[in-house]
């Protein structure tokens, strides 16, 4: 069995809470005394049938509102995968919530009301999901039951989102007409809509292929904590632990040492289990060099022909969390894999219109839950991949030292000085600036 | 993106198993944890959670010793076969454990005993904050998961607590891909999660994969109980039975452990950890819902408590 972690998106009312709550109850994901308390609140507030919705109410400040307000994760398993779901609020306040339910997701469904078809929001969400990286996503088009399970509808809207999609960075999307108050399409096959041939969602959810999402390729390992016993047992031991971010390690490997481009062999995998022979996402393993070297938390053990970037310059999309906007010139620290840096923003090249993709290269600041493209110069160089290659090593948080919360989610797109590497402005960037040009 | 081709079906297939993923995950934390704090503590109350915890300090840190100490909130009313395990379990491991007792808080009087409830999970916050600020802890792990319970189902991996260990879930950090922020004010301190992801079903699933020890009620054993808010209670010196309580000898186990005062059993006759998880796949009332009296109380019973300081 292995995990799937996917979000979900839509805006208010476009039934997401039924369709989650679907899913925990027709794969037995809930339990009776939950299903027992919500039975009572849903007689108490007059429905005529239980509504699942409540199953994924929150706390009470959300209750009183009657609004999601946080990302709240749900788990269920079927006998093919386990699931955890990021389940986000779709509000445009609460971008920033998105942004974080999607950093970790294997996948996304953004739900269309099918009376409503392709809006804002929808779109909105599209980006998002695309511009952190979501391998999968799926376009489940919800309340076909209200337009008759019509596949005219239907398909209109698949097309005018297929041709928004066609514009991001998504690779796989799979589309599905769904009800999630019936249940058609969700669990079960529908049999009132025999005009749509493909799986139901939860049958796509178990099988999407992910295996070959991760990164095997470019070679990372970020020195996270340092095992040294100190004992008579283990007295020359010295074990660089962490997590392995991307690529494949193998017992006798050369190996470089970022920043310091000393280069050894591993001479040990181990994990308390014993030894293996080969590490790769998401293992956590401790390394044993061949060589003595001078190896502390935050550097990063790579392949000789095979680099990040090591550089204290560079521009990332900078997704903005905090009320007191982002401007030039304002400082940070920064944290990226296990490094924590100062940083200064250089400059605000560009706010960017979620909604439209448009780019305002005039604008002065990044507010709460707006996005936009930065430059970004740190303290002490970085260990830098584009996010496209590596979220781990592309992905980083700004962290505002008055307050010490986290403020900004950054994913960078372009690592060293523009002067040095003239990179041809749309060609390799991410989705947002292909999108926009 | 492509593979290399001389890794085999095999060797893809078995990194991918969802336990090894949250065991990574949650091994990730930890070390995070050690690394960036100046003096963690793991909580220890000998229940299958923390025991999973102290199995992820292993993988996490072996062949060294643990960079922190162990620490049991001790309500006094305990099962005695959880408090055996519990030495036990820390001999083998050989590491330091710290006994903070819910007794001392309320002979030193800094909580009083509620009248008319004999159970003593509330008092415990006081006690943990207390030994907090005498141990100058600035994180403590914990084995909570956001499964059981839907406040916590919206609480970070590292969630931060003031002074009076509150947590203000709409002052709530982003946590990120696995970047977690754990600075700290003057006062605070950081409460962390390992196991969020995990669920009861996990959990289980990693105790029989790992053959680690669980106390032994647990299992179905032969126990005098009464019936009180709809559970079963053992009798016990703390909880004395009404008159008109009747104690029956039942074939019973416990699916949490805790205060036994408020800690019900079930009826089971599961004897080892597959037929614990063929009960859990099968059990159709969570684990709060069918043994913590305390939590039935309000539909925000949890939230209030975890506002206060619980964990
Ligand atoms: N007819 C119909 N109503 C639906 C469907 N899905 C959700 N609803 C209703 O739409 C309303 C909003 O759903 P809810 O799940 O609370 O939306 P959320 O705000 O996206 O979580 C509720 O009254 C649901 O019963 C559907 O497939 N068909």
């Amino acid at each position: 069995m292995d995990l799937l972690r996917f979000s979900t998106a839509g805006s208010v009312d476009d039934g997401k809470s039924t369709l989650i709550g679907r899913l925990l109850f027709d794969s037995k994901g809930i339990f009776e005394d939950q299903l027992a308390a919500i039975e009572q609140t849903s007689r108490r507030r007059g429905y005529s049938q239980v509504d699942l919705a409540l199953l994924t109410d929150g706390l009470r400040a959300e209750r009183e509102q009657g609004i999601t307000i946080d990302v709240a994760y749900r788990y269920f398993a079927t006998p093919k995968r386990k699931f955890i779901i990021a389940d986000t609020p779709g509000h445009v306040q609460y971008t920033r919530n998105m942004v974080t339910g999607a950093s970790t997701a294997d996948l996304a469904i953004v739900l269309v009301d099918a009376r409503k078809g392709v809006l804002e929001q929808s779109r909105r969400h599209a980006f998002i999901a695309s511009l952190l990286g979501i391998p999968h996503l799926v376009v489940a088009v919800n309340k076909m039951d209200l337009v008759g399970y019509d596949e005219a509808v239907y398909d209109a809207i698949q097309q005018e989102f297929a041709d928004w999609a066609s514009r991001l960075d998504v690779h796989d999307i799979a589309f599905i007409p769904i009800s999630a108050l019936h249940g058609d399409n969700v669990v079960q096959r529908s049999l009132a809509m025999p005009w749509y041939q493909g799986p139901s969602l939860l049958y796509h959810l178990e099988h999407v292929y992910i295996g070959s999402d991760r990164n095997l390729i470019d070679v990372r390992f970020p020195v996270q904590w340092i095992v040294r016993p100190q004992t008579e047992a283990h007295h020359d031991y010295r074990g660089y632990a962490g997590q392995v971010a991307a690529g494949v390690f193998k017992k006798g490997d050369e190996v470089v040492v970022l920043p310091s481009g000393h280069r050894t062999r591993i001479k040990r995998l181990e994990t308390m289990d014993g030894e293996v022979e080969t590490a790769m996402p998401p293992l956590s393993v401790t390394m044993l060099l061949e060589d003595e070297l001078d190896i502390s938390r935050g550097d990063m053990i790579c392949r000789p022909h095979n680099q990040p970037a090591v550089t204290q310059d560079f521009e990332a999309m900078v997704c903005w969390m905090a009320d007191a906007p982002l401007r030039a010139g304002s400082r940070y620290s920064l944290k990226h894999t296990t490094r924590s840096v100062k940083a200064v923003v250089d400059d605000l090249r560009y706010r960017m219109d979620v909604n439209t993709l448009h780019r305002d290269e005039g604008a002065a600041e990044l507010g709460l839950n707006e996005i936009g493209r930065v430059r970004i110069r740190t303290s002490t160089p970085l260990l830098l991949d584009k996010y496209e290659l590596s979220r781990t090593t592309g992905g980083f948080i700004l962290i505002d030292e008055t307050t010490l919360d986290t403020v900004g989610a950054g994913m960078v797109v372009r690592a060293g000085p523009p002067q040095e590497v003239p990179e041809p402005e749309d060609a390799s960037e991410s989705a947002a600036d292909v999108a926009a040009a | 993106m492509i593979e290399p081709a001389h890794l085999s079906e095999r060797a893809l297939r078995r990194s991918l198993s969802h336990l090894d993923a949250l065991e990574s995950e949650s091994v990730f934390i930890m070390r995070e944890v050690a690394a960036e704090f100046e003096r963690p503590v793991l909580l220890f109350s000998g229940g299958k959670d923390s025991i999973v915890l102290l199995r992820i300090a292993e993988k996490a840190f072996r062949p060294a010793r643990f960079p922190f100490p162990l620490m049991h909130v001790d309500t006094g009313h305990n099962f005695s076969e959880v408090l055996d395990f519990r030495d036990r379990r820390v001999a083998e491991l050989n590491e330091r454990l710290i006994v903070a007792s819910v007794q001392e808080s309320i002979d030193k009087g800094r909580v009083a005993e509620e009248l008319g409830n004999p159970s003593r999970n509330r008092l415990q916050t006081t006690t943990l904050l207390d030994a907090i600020l005498e141990h100058r802890f600035d994180a403590v792990f914990g084995g909570a998961r956001r499964d059981e319970e839907k406040a916590r189902a919206k609480e970070r991996v590292f969630s931060l607590r003031d002074e009076f260990g509150q947590w203000e879930p709409k002052a709530q950090r982003p946590e990120l891909w696995n970047l977690f922020n754990g600075r700290l004010r003057r006062g605070q301190h950081m409460r962390v999660f390992p196991i969020s992801n995990w669920t009861e079903m996990d959990v289980w699933q990693y105790i029989e994969r790992e053959g680690v020890e669980v106390p032994s009620i647990y299992f179905a054993h032969e126990r005098p109980v009464f019936r009180r808010d709809n559970m079963w209670l053992s009798t016990s010196e703390f909880l004395p039975n009404g008159p008109d309580e009747a104690v029956e000898s039942m074939i019973v186990r416990y699916r949490t452990v805790g205060d036994m005062t408020c800690t019900g059993a079930v009826n089971s006759t599961a004897a080892s950890v597959a037929e614990i998880i063929a009960e859990v796949a099968a059990a159709r009332i969570t684990e709060r819902g069918a043994t913590r009296a305390d939590d039935a109380f309000s539909e925000t019973s949890m939230e209030d408590r975890k506002r206060e300081g619980y964990f």
